[in-house]
């Protein structure tokens, strides 16, 4: 795990005057990275001993020194984040593998702690993270970056706020210059360079498949990915949504993308009817046909509302 | 009627942690359980399928809230979106008490999604207390606090832990939810007797208790609430429910769950101790 670097931040303090100071003390000892071995740093963060410094703080018992009895918040502190990391991106997992995986998620731990009463949050701003550390997905970052996206979008499917569903009554006498809508918070609209579709329910098949193959009641998997592959192609669109409480993914054609965008941006059904098109050579009826068939389709998978 | 001021649930008897791998079984075949626990925070979300068997649940079955991250002994003070957020979900569930734990486990709005034993000082359990009140002025239900188990101790204590418990909960004016599996555990880990904390809690104020598994390791105990209650944890159990008169009960599986009638079955064992107060408590009658 990351090593720390040694006098780089004032130590926390090992007499503190209240609560507060005290708390932050030992939230500084408990969620600092593991060392090697997933044992506690025998360093303090002023590169003296952690011993020494934590035995200010914590009694020993019969059978374990202060250090030790830390040692098992901290080890519990990051098992607990990096499993739930884990659970919630078993595509990145598989496409980088063991030996890559888990130090970019200890790194992405590390400069981003919780700051949400529920680990649903945790892996929020992973996207953000591997585009500004590329260097931690090489030689997977346009991949490892589409399927983040992809299965931070299957979180917010899963239990993202619902909006009332456009009906159409709501829909009758409206010009299509003046109508808006928008669209249920809980979809996501993504595009991407590789079938990430395609390759989470491979991953998930494989982890299936060798769970049944397992007696153990919930089998955490050595390693991630089996035979799944994860090959470039032609540019994606997929929407993912939930239909009825159940997570759903949905290829999408580019202009029906585009069309979805423009409305979530706020334009009226025209414009972005007109936007959807602008590049398009079909002809008006065929535009029309198209676009009758979206909206049927969309109205009846719930995922347009009124504006609000 | 009830055991005491803050145990007017006598009668619910012993109930079980509702958990994802027997959703679909108590959905499908409406299983007999006097109550189901929710950990909150696993419901305090937007929407989609969570609130979905919740409210399935809900239509069947009385349902008591646990939380694991108010963190009534952290130094911040309480978060307002939190507590709203919270607030939804018992106006939602009807709980008729909410419980949360005996400790920290956030500090300057990070969080450790622990559960982390307090320093037991005269100033900790003030300000607990004063959070217990702003959290329970908050919500409008009673609150119950649980002990946690704990894997360290601390130079800075004053008291022991079940006097910094009496402390905070009579400073709250609160219940207490008695763990009598993380009392087992600490007096492992600490070296104390377990009778000693049971014997010494204010029991007019257990308003219910939790019952569990644990795993021993070669230097200590852990709670990891992965397999059937042991012994010496129903004993304990059996001597605080004398002390404390009937008391709703609960099993928490965690972890390598079983089967719900598994469940169900090792949960049931709890009646023959409450048989025993009931009659006690009869004969006082």
């Amino acid at each position: 795990m990351e090593r720390t670097k040694k006098r780089s931040a004032p130590a926390p303090d090992l007499a503190p005057r209240d609560l507060l100071a005290w708390q932050r003390t030992m939230h500084a000892a408990i969620t600092r990275p593991l060392a090697p071995g997933d044992r506690a740093q025998r360093r303090w963060f002023d590169g003296s001993s952690s011993a020494r410094a934590v035995a200010k703080l914590v009694k020993p018992s019969r059978t374990l020194r202060p250090l030790e009895r830390v040692e098992i918040y901290n080890r519990m502190y990051w098992f607990r984040l990096l499993d739930s990391m884990a659970q919630d991106f078993p595509g990145l997992r598989a496409l980088l593998g063991e030996k890559q995986f888990w130090p970019l998620i200890e790194r992405y731990l590390a400069a981003n702690p919780s700051h949400s009463f529920t680990l649903r949050d945790l892996g929020s701003r992973l996207e953000r993270f591997i585009s500004r550390e590329p260097s931690l997905v090489v030689p997977h970052g346009a991949a490892a970056r589409d399927l983040v996206r992809f299965e931070w979008a299957q979180i917010v499917a899963f239990d993202g706020p619902s909006r009332p569903r456009l009906k159409k009554s709501q829909l009758a006498g409206v010009p299509g210059d003046k109508l808006r809508l928008s669209l249920q918070p809980y979809l996501t609209l993504l595009t991407c360079r590789y079938p990430v579709d395609e390759y989470v329910l491979a991953v998930k098949r494989d982890g299936a498949l060798r769970t049944e193959a397992s007696n153990a009641v919930a089998a955490r998997t050595d390693s991630a990915g089996g035979s799944a592959q994860l090959i470039r192609g032609v540019v994606l669109h997929i929407a993912v949504h939930r239909v009825d409480n159940q997570l759903y993914y949905k290829r999408l054609e580019s202009e029906a993308v585009r069309l979805l965008s423009a409305l979530k941006a706020g334009h009226t059904v025209a414009e972005a009817c007109a936007f959807a098109f602008a590049r398009s050579s079909l002809g008006v009826s065929e535009q029309a046909e198209k676009i009758r068939g979206w909206f049927a389709l969309w109205m009846r998978l719930g995922w347009l509302c009124a504006r609000e | 009627m009830p055991a005491n001021r803050h145990n007017g649930f006598t009668e619910y008897g012993v109930g079980l942690g509702l958990r994802v791998p027997h959703y679909r079984h108590i959905l499908a075949n409406q299983p007999t359980c006097a109550w189901f626990e929710i950990i909150s925070e696993n419901f305090m979300v937007d929407g989609g399928r969570p609130l979905e068997v919740l409210d399935a649940i809900l239509e069947q079955y009385q349902v008591v809230q646990h939380g694991v991250s108010m963190y009534f002994g952290s130094a911040d003070k309480p978060d307002r979106t939190h507590l709203r957020r919270l607030k939804n979900l018992v106006k939602r569930t009807k709980t008729p008490w909410l419980s949360d734990h005996l400790c920290w486990g956030s500090v300057d709005g990070t969080y450790t999604h622990d559960l982390l034993p307090m320093p037991y000082t005269m100033e900790a359990a003030i300000r607990t207390a004063q959070k217990i009140r702003q959290v329970r002025d908050f919500l409008e239900v009673p609150i119950c606090v649980e002990n946690v188990s704990s894997y360290m101790e601390f130079h800075a204590s004053e008291m022991t832990e079940w006097e910094f418990l009496t402390e905070v909960v009579e400073r709250a004016d609160c219940g207490i939810l008695l763990d009598v599996n993380n009392i087992y555990v600490s007096s492992r880990n600490h070296g104390f007797n377990p009778m000693d904390y049971v014997n010494n809690v204010p029991h007019h104020r257990v308003g219910q208790m939790h019952i569990a598994g644990h795993t021993k390791f070669e230097k200590y105990i852990l709670d990891t609430h992965d397999h059937p209650v042991l012994d010496p944890v129903w004993k304990l159990y059996a001597h605080a429910t004398k002390l404390c008169g009937v008391t709703a009960t609960l099993l928490e599986w965690d972890d390598k769950i079983p089967s719900f009638d598994e469940v169900h079955a090792e949960a049931l064992k709890a009646n023959e101790y409450i048989a025993d107060a009931r009659t006690a408590q009869n004969g006082k009658n």
